[in-house]
């Protein structure tokens, strides 16, 4: 199994995956409040990019919804925590399937009836709305004025309750962004992997290879949404405060993709270099204005969409196959 | 004689265009057939509604006794049928090893298995050297073999070709007629092919079927095809015959 997993990994790779892993667990004693903030949000992206790319990068099929799977794991696991004093590991264990089942609906609905490419992308749309709409009316939930979790006391972490300090859901969020790295390199050199590519690259080829392409972009879809339906749960938890405005917007979907783009669609670094890579310059730039006094409300959503122009037209496969070529590490835009 | 494939009164139309109309022909175990006709004359989509990609409008088409003509292609593929495409459909940003074990993994739950498996076609279609190349970076007549690979790592029964040959100069035909050759000799391999290059034609087909306007206008032995006056004031002309 692991032998399988490096396989075809040069070993000045697999060095610099481990010190980067390192640099990471690191990192909470070396920064200070506000950094850390800053690489839980790095870690956030780079995680719910992952999922994202499983259905995109691996699949190709384009979601512009995502928002949806990060909302229902959100307020499904909220939900049961302030109405039943339900902890996030059981609201996971129903997040999963919630965010799954829906997922499993939208790909049933699209690829039953050959909703493909831009169309497939405007459905995902809609659905997310649907669901910004229909919370805000879900009285259960408290609707549009909010779901709001008691706040967190910083004075010992409760792992088994998520309640603690950002270090925590720091380290929860570096675990679950290693092993959704390791689960989709797995992935992809899997049998299901290479159908995946396959129907990326041309289904109807795909299908005279003998595969089932709607089974296998319904896998796709419903992997992914379980996967960001953690993130949204990891959300609830960590900001204590839900509105369905904000959780199903449109631009919360954005953001999810955001990384991948920038860092390289399809690749397994992808990700996470690209959500650093924007974080970065986005904050960054932020500060630095900070520090000349001057407060430009927005300023980060401009600079992700100059980043996103510019490696576009300059490296249209993303950041990270660019840096594998000049770092002369060989892994292959997969 | 035993036969692979029934093709009974197939037709089909496309809004007020009959392309195919009520052709019906067998192709027998192990034999090698192709169907020949000028540009138009049905044979893609006779070809597709064999493959799976159109249902025809009447009659039936049956693949080792059973009924096949409402399947879907990959069910097509499952049951033993597999297709090259007449403009080549490889998996472009994939290596061209990795094109062949996608086909492979149809039959092969391993990856390790299926590459093995890849690797054997990958020898024995010559491409063996360029396998860690992009599909996309590979010249015509390499795209074609490693088509021909992808489908035949599926292992089918049957193999359905789209002008695997247009294109191609003529050493690079002759020698997809020799590896056509040896797969039928060797492994029994039944092969049903549309070819314009009447050269590959005449060197492999044991029975030719020729389609003008949909219909089937001659059917039998090379030699006897090859001199029916219908086809030669349809499609070969009369120098074809000297």
């Amino acid at each position: 199994m692991i032998r399988r997993l490096i396989a075809g990994v040069p070993a000045r790779a697999l060095l610099l995956l481990g010190v980067l892993f390192i640099c990471f667990a690191a990192a909470p004693w070396f920064v200070g409040d506000y950094l850390l903030t800053v690489l839980i949000l790095i870690l956030y992206s780079a995680y719910t990019g992952q999922a994202w790319n499983i259905m995109m990068g691996f699949a190709g099929q384009l979601s512009l919804g995502h928002a949806l799977y990060v909302g229902l794991g959100a307020y499904t696991a909220a939900a049961l925590y302030v109405h039943f004093g339900l902890g996030p590991w059981i609201g996971l264990a129903v997040a999963v399937p919630v965010a799954s089942l829906t997922g499993a609906f939208v790909g049933f609905l699209a690829f039953r009836f050959r909703v493909a490419g831009v169309y497939f992308a405007i459905l995902t749309i809609a659905f997310a709305e649907f669901a910004r709409v229909g919370f805000d009316h879900l009285g259960w939930t408290n609707a549009s004025s909010g779901l709001f979790l008691p706040v967190a006391q910083y004075a010992y972490n409760d792992l088994w309750q998520l309640r603690g300090h950002p270090v925590m859901f720091y380290y929860v969020l570096l675990a679950a962004t290693a092993l959704a790295f390791v689960f989709c390199r797995a992935l992809l050199k899997s049998r299901v992997g290479y159908f995946w590519l396959a129907i990326r690259e041309d289904e109807e080829a795909a299908r005279s290879a003998g595969i089932d392409t709607f089974h296998y972009k319904m896998v796709a879809v419903v992997i992914s949404a379980a996967m960001t339906s953690f993130a949204g749960v990891v959300y609830a938890f960590y900001y204590n405060n839900l509105f369905p405005e904000q959780v199903f917007n449109i631009s919360r979907s954005i953001d999810i993709i955001l990384g991948p783009i920038v860092g390289g669609i399809g690749t397994l670094f992808g990700p996470i270099l690209g959500s650093f890579v924007i974080e970065i310059i986005g904050e960054g730039l932020r500060s630095l204005l900070e520090l000349f006094g001057i407060d430009v409300p927005g300023i980060k959503q401009v600079v992700f969409g100059v980043v996103l122009l510019l490696v576009v037209l300059a490296m249209p496969d993303g950041v990270w196959p660019w840096l594998v070529r000049k770092l002369g590490l060989t892994e292959r835009r997969a | 004689m035993n036969e692979l494939l029934s093709v009974n009164g197939v037709t089909k139309h496309f809004r007020g265009l009959l392309a195919v109309d009520k052709a019906t022909f067998d192709v027998a175990e192990g034999e090698i057939f192709a169907v020949i006709g000028p540009n138009g004359a049905g044979k893609t989509t006779l070809f597709n509604m064999i493959a799976g990609a159109y249902a025809p409008d009447g009659g039936s088409i049956s693949f080792a006794g059973e009924r096949i003509e409402n399947l879907a292609p990959d069910q097509i593929c499952r049951r033993g049928i597999a297709r090259t495409f007449q403009i080549v459909r490889p998996f472009p940003a994939l290596t061209v090893e990795e094109n062949v074990i996608i086909g492979a993994l149809l039959h092969h739950d391993d990856v390790d298995e299926a590459r093995e498996r890849a690797h054997f076609l990958l020898r024995r279609l010559e491409l063996y050297d360029k396998r860690l190349q992009i599909a996309s970076s590979l010249t015509l007549p390499d795209r074609k073999r490693m088509e021909l690979a992808r489908a035949l790592a599926t292992e089918p029964k049957l193999l359905l070709l789209d002008e695997v040959m247009a294109g191609l100069r003529p050493t690079e035909i002759d020698r997809i007629v020799a590896i056509l050759r040896e797969l039928n000799r060797e492994t029994g391999l039944t092969i049903l092919l549309i070819e314009h290059v009447m050269r590959a034609v005449m060197a492999l087909a044991s029975r030719i079927l020729v389609l003008h306007h949909g219909a089937v206008i001659a059917h039998g032995k090379p030699n006897a095809v090859v001199r029916n006056t219908a086809v030669i004031d349809s499609y070969l002309g009369a120098e074809a015959v000297s």
